[in-house]
């Protein structure tokens, strides 16, 4: 898929006419390709809206590429880890589908606040997946200008980016920029866990009352680290949006096509001026918390093939052949493109130089302070008396 | 030039009614700052003529003002972020140790967080538990933050606008008990040729010994200093203004004359403000110290209950007594 925004206004001709309310194992999950590969017409979320996909044939073989060269840099980047060539990564595995789909129902105006998982986001958003892997590299903390991408910065402290997506969403409504069609929203990533912190209970609260324009997207993987989703909650987590006063939805965060549908319909609602809403994508994360995790400690195989069976890009890949959509040269180029990018990720990460040490006394202050300059100073006499020697 | 006797409190009020007044990007948002003026009338009338959705009434969560604040700075506003009471910082602790302190760092320059946080500190009022807190090491000991206390109205008026003209995050501490004290404030003086925010200021000159303080002390200090000038001993009285970062050239210049060193603040001395001055002036002054620097401080006890807090401050005759015990070396 071209990179901005998919039109998605031709209906596909090979789509098959089916529609439903939820599927029939959960009827309040939104799911419109089956794990078969089964594509439904339009499927009725539990407020009434009704969640349709639009696509064309080279959007659609757009969403496989996206699906697949995410999961390919991310393998790319957990061998980098292993390696020893990346401090620490935190895996998407299994998660592809919910960041591709919401990744690219964002308008190019929209605003992304992710975690330090949103890798597959920030593909979507046509930025260099270079970027954040200085972060686990250790060799800077982030280091870009959330404005500039129109993506914020990772943050690593659960739940703490939710009020930042909330005040930034309150500052788009001061500014005038809702009621239209090019209207700017905000979507606001976390994940189960996250939704336990008072942050996340808190930006609830303010974007209710405020009206901001924004979408909260949860993306249920079902443990933090080894809590599994009955630690956190004692309800299904986006019916907790009905006491903050705002619509939930469940969308099967493994069907990338009821994910972008869900997400597009919940940002035009915010830029509109309708208001927050909250999306659960249900998912799982196949691997581990992070690469310092062991899954094995804390849940079954038998789990995790259950979700094997539903995995986010096989079921792409069978619509698409089913309907003939994408032949087997397609899937093979697909596969050399992915190749050929985590190759050329994997070069650029091993010639990341290490920062100067020096400069860890930089942007402390916008506007410096005597302190660091009288520290820096000392630092900087401090290393030149070991010129010389064998240090 | 417009010279007008205010408070404290009308002169933060006049400073923050200015800083609305030249940016369009400054907002204003805490518990009860709108038609209530704020539960210290600070933010008085600035609701009625600026608007709510620049003087914002916010729901009653401290991590959610700052954290909906950090956001609004990500999208170019400069939000000045008032907190009740000292003792409700704590919830948004995260929020400004983590995130306000750390965006810029974290980007490289690349994003500021001009955010003023105001909160009314320090005891001396007959409040209730939670509410005459000095929590100002916390914030000082913390990179990437800057912390700063007025301690007369015309500070007041300019370092309030100075701060919220900073592209640094500021913590601002107004010594409660003082808000109605009043004073001359120049209203037409140019922020630009105002002496600099992060700048300590000799408040009374004298030659026996260095007394340094800030926010609410500076005036339990001036009054030593004319107590202890009945005695014949010249009290040098310095108004740090700035406790991070710390500007202490008048402080040395002045100990390294006086040769003694006092240093008070209502916070507990347990790895406070007054041990980082101590160590400071020993380093930079020690062969001009006649005595160690002295503290004179809040106990290291939970901030006691309203009817003994006048024996927990630090008050004029405690000032005195450290003052002599710097002769007794």
């Amino acid at each position: 898929m071209a990179k901005g925004d998919p039109g998605g206004t031709t209906r596909s001709r090979r789509a098959a006419p089916r529609s439903r309310k939820g599927t029939a194992g959960d009827p309040e999950l939104v799911q419109l390709l089956t794990p078969e590969g089964e594509r439904i017409d339009s499927v009725t979320g539990p407020d009434g809206t009704e969640y349709r996909v639009d696509f064309t044939d080279e959007e659609y073989r757009g969403l496989y590429r996206d699906l697949v060269l995410v999961r390919k840099l991310d393998a790319e980047a957990t061998a980098l880890q292993r390696q020893g060539e990346l401090g620490i990564w935190a895996s998407l595995l299994g998660q592809e589908a919910a960041q591709v789909g919401s990744g690219r129902a964002l308008r190019t105006q929209d605003m992304a606040f992710p975690t330090y998982r949103e890798h597959g986001v920030l593909y979507c958003r046509g930025i260099d997946p270079i970027m954040p892997l200085g972060l686990f590299r250790g060799v800077d903390q982030g280091g870009w200008d959330p404005n500039e991408f129109k993506f914020n910065m990772y943050t690593i402290v659960i739940g703490a980016q939710t009020l930042h997506a909330t005040g930034y969403a309150m500052g788009i409504t001061m500014d005038g920029k809702t009621g239209t069609d090019d209207g700017e929203a905000v979507i606001a990533y976390f994940g189960d866990g996250a939704t336990s912190q008072g942050d996340v209970n808190e930006a609830f609260v303010w974007a209710g009352v405020f009206n901001s324009p924004m979408v909260f997207f949860c993306q249920n993987n079902q443990y933090a680290i080894s809590e599994p989703l009955e630690r956190q909650t004692r309800i299904p987590l986006y019916q907790r949006a009905a006491g903050f006063g705002f619509p939930g939805v469940r969308v099967d965060g493994n069907d990338v096509l009821a994910t972008y549908a869900v997400t597009r319909t919940a940002l035009d609602n915010a830029r509109h001026g309708q208001g927050p809403s909250l999306i659960e994508a249900y998912t799982y994360r196949m691997g581990a918390h992070t690469t310092s995790d062991d899954p094995t400690r804390y849940r079954i195989a038998s789990e995790v093939e259950a979700w094997q069976a539903k995995d986010p890009i096989a079921r792409v890949k069978a619509f698409l052949e089913k309907q003939k959509i994408a032949d087997a040269d397609f899937f093979a180029e697909i596969d050399e493109q992915a190749r050929r990018e985590s190759v050329h990720l994997r070069e650029r990460v091993l010639a990341m130089p290490d920062p100067e040490p020096v400069t860890m006394f930089d942007h402390v202050y916008p506007n410096g302070s005597p302190l660091l300059d009288e520290q820096r100073a000392q630092f900087n006499s401090y290393m030149e008396s070991f010129e010389g020697s064998a240090h | 030039m417009a010279t007008e006797t205010l408070t404290i409190g009308k002169a933060l009020n006049t400073g923050l009614r200015r800083a609305l007044e030249n940016d369009p990007k400054v907002i204003i948002m805490g518990e009860d700052v709108g038609k209530l003026g704020g539960v210290f009338r600070i933010t008085d009338g600035l609701q009625k003529d600026f608007g709510d959705q620049r003087v914002i009434d916010t729901p009653l969560a401290e991590s959610g003002i700052i954290g909906t604040a950090v956001g609004l700075a990500i999208r170019g506003y400069r939000p000045v972020c008032e907190i009740q009471f000292d003792g409700f910082v704590y919830p948004a602790y995260d929020q400004i140790v983590s995130q306000v302190a750390k965006m810029h760092y974290r980007s490289r320059g690349k994003l500021n967080i001009p955010m003023v946080i105001r909160i009314p500190f320090g005891g001396g009022i007959g409040a209730v538990e939670h509410h005459s807190e000095s929590p100002e090491a916390y914030f000082a000991h913390t990179a990437g933050l800057k912390v700063v206390s007025c301690a007369n109205p015309q500070d007041a008026y300019v370092m309030i606008q100075q701060a919220i003209a900073s592209d640094d995050p500021i913590v601002f501490l107004e010594p409660k008990r003082r808000y109605w004290e009043k004073g001359q404030v120049d209203l037409d003086a140019p922020l630009s040729d105002a002496y600099p925010l992060h700048s300590a200021r000799v408040v009374r000159p004298g030659a026996d010994v260095t007394v340094l303080a800030y926010g609410p002390m500076v005036r339990t200090c001036l009054e030593a200093a004319t107590a202890a000038a009945e005695d014949g001993r010249e009290l040098e009285v310095i108004d740090l203004r700035s406790l991070s970062p710390l500007d202490l050239t008048a402080a040395y210049e002045s100990v390294k004359r006086t040769g003694r060193a006092v240093v008070v603040h209502e916070a507990p001395s347990n790895i406070g403000l007054g041990a980082e001055l101590a160590a400071r002036i020993t380093e930079e002054c020690f062969y001009s110290l006649e005595s160690p620097v002295l503290r004179v401080t809040g106990f290291d006890t939970p901030y006691p209950a309203a009817r003994v807090e006048e024996e927990y401050l630090p008050d004029l005759d405690r000032v005195l007594d450290a003052v002599d015990r710097t002769f007794g070396w």
